[in-house]
């Protein structure tokens, strides 16, 4: 058992988990609230790594304005999108909206490709978070201890804004019963609006976090969100907790596999999901739709 | 002509006056033009079978319908178009026969959700006075877990924090026992006696007596008929033929 490639791997598998849990939670919160499977977020969240591209070598502003301005930026577009598009599929088949939204995300990254080229943008990481730490079992790269820390730092506020807030328990209500919850005054549509910018908000920024470790390339969202989709699956659509728990749990289950097994490791996380869904179809933590 | 005769006296405009009004479900038609007026003060019932359109003529005024025409003025102003928010916040609050009690809110939660439309609403002493076990059961993870007696007080509750002055109680005594049915008119009476005015759907018509100034009676998507309370002996005959008791 060597501890440092195992060690090396975990720490991918973290990372990876990272990515994972903030974009199902993104997913999982958009699917709650609008029922729509968002087919969409993967090319949101390349969009979030553009976006930190733009700023640095157009305007020259650096990673940690990014943070900010890009989810901003991209939630904008967000509801954009919703208001041109989504609001349209109300109360119809969930198909709608993940064959719109599956259109929107090859448009995107279509348009992105044609820009671009397939091949990836550099994008340095910034000089406060360069460098590593010799744990002794590992050498533990700074930036990537950040993005674990920071990804889990975000989920805990968002999971915690959702179930122990008022205007969380607007959101849950509003995702049970949006027409009783309209009905007492509240503004339900434009609740609905700003929570899919927020979802979109969190996947640009799982793509700035990302933009320093993997390169800006337009398909960058395509590869992940397959897997994502699994993760959310797995977690149960439209569990807060659930998505977050498992895409840190399945990141790291890859990692795992891909020291132990490497040839599994692929497939890993859609084995999960098939046997999830044949034992526990609204996944493990979800609520039944 | 029934109008007139309710109106003797009356000078203040009705609060609530609905005409005409037609609503659909998708392809299906089920108002065909209700015609009522509740005024100020005064709790007025809705009484009818299974099927008559009672739910859906609250829903309609709610704004919660989609498909509506004809005419529903509150305070004068007309509401026939509004979306259903709009509506809320002009002081009109809607309990509905499900009680639509959030699952994935605690029984605080629950409460505190519907905002504030007017000032004035009760304050959550002055709820617990009128709903004891509410405060009991406050601590309660899920508002799911309660009974359905302390389900529809909670209902009733959280929308008198609201401050509208509006009430349309749909079948609040659907499903309980006599003794929390009691306490619903007491706290009907009370309310009442408060100044609110109440708009209540009700197939417990002994119920509704003990706590209504109005009725109507509503057959096939239409008002056919209304008496006063003080009227209702005399009409007990026509009554049992509406309703098939």
């Amino acid at each position: 058992m060597n501890i440092q490639a195992l060690s090396a791997q975990l720490l991918v598998g973290l990372i990876n988990g990272s990515f994972y849990a903030l974009l199902s939670l993104g997913l999982a919160v958009i699917f709650g609230m609008l029922n729509v499977i968002n087919f969409a977020h993967g090319a949101l969240y390349m969009m979030g790594a553009f976006c930190a591209y733009f700023l640095l070598n157009l305007f020259g502003i650096g990673y940690w304005p990014a943070l900010i301005i890009a989810p901003i930026v991209v939630g904008l577009f967000g509801i954009l999108m919703e208001r041109s598009l989504l609001q349209w599929l109300t109360g119809l088949d969930h198909l709608y909206g993940l064959l719109l939204t599956f259109g929107v995300a090859l448009i995107l990254q279509g348009l992105f490709q044609n820009y671009f080229g397939s091949s990836g943008l550099p994008y340095a990481i910034p000089a406060e978070l360069q460098g590593g730490v010799n744990l002794g079992f590992m050498f533990l790269p700074i930036y990537r201890g950040w993005v674990v820390i920071f990804s889990l730092v975000v989920c805990l506020l968002t999971w915690y804004l959702i179930e122990r807030t008022q205007l969380g328990s607007y959101l849950r209500a509003a995702t049970e019963n949006p027409t009783l919850v309209r009905a007492f005054g509240i503004n339900v549509p434009r609740m609905i609006t700003l929570t899919f910018g927020f979802g979109v908000g969190l996947a640009a920024l799982a793509g700035v976090l990302s933009a320093p470790i993997n390169q800006v390339r337009p398909l960058m969202g395509a590869d992940l969100i397959i897997v994502v989709f699994a993760v959310v699956v797995i977690g149960g659509m439209g569990s807060i907790m659930g998505s977050v728990i498992t895409g840190f749990a399945l990141g790291v289950i890859e990692g795992l596999t891909k020291y132990f097994y490497p040839e599994a490791s692929n497939t890993v996380v859609f084995v999960f999901m098939v046997l999830v869904l044949l034992l526990k179809p609204t996944g493990l933590t979800g609520r039944a739709t | 002509m029934l109008e007139a005769r309710q109106h003797s006296g009356a000078s203040a405009s009705p609060l609530l006056e609905v005409a005409g009004l037609e609503a659909w479900y998708g392809e299906s038609h089920i108002l065909h033009g209700i015609d009522f007026q509740v005024r100020e003060g005064e709790v007025v019932t809705l009484l009818g079978r299974n099927g008559a359109g009672k739910t859906t003529t609250l829903k309609s005024i709610m704004g919660i319908i989609g498909k509506r025409r004809g005419s529903v003025k509150f305070e004068g102003q007309e509401i026939i178009r509004a979306p259903s928010d709009r509506i809320a916040r002009l002081g009109v609050a809607f309990c509905p026969e499900e009680r639509g009690i959030f699952a994935s809110l605690d029984v605080r939660e629950n409460l505190m959700l519907p905002p504030e439309v007017r000032p004035g609403g009760l304050s959550l002493d002055q709820i617990f006075d009128l709903f004891p076990n509410l405060k009991e059961r406050l601590s309660s993870s899920q508002g799911t877990k309660l009974s359905g007696g302390e389900q529809q007080m909670l209902a009733i509750a959280r929308i008198l924090r609201t401050g509208a002055r509006f009430l349309m109680l749909d079948e609040p005594t659907e499903g309980l026992a006599p003794v929390i049915i009691q306490q619903i008119g007491r706290t009907i009476a009370r309310l009442k006696s408060e100044g609110f005015t109440i708009l209540l759907v009700e197939q417990n018509f002994r119920f509704a007596s003990t706590v209504a100034d109005r009725f109507y009676i509503v057959e096939h998507g239409k008002v056919i008929d209304g008496f006063a309370n003080a009227d209702l002996g005399a009409n007990m005959d026509k009554l049992h033929t509406y309703l098939g008791v």
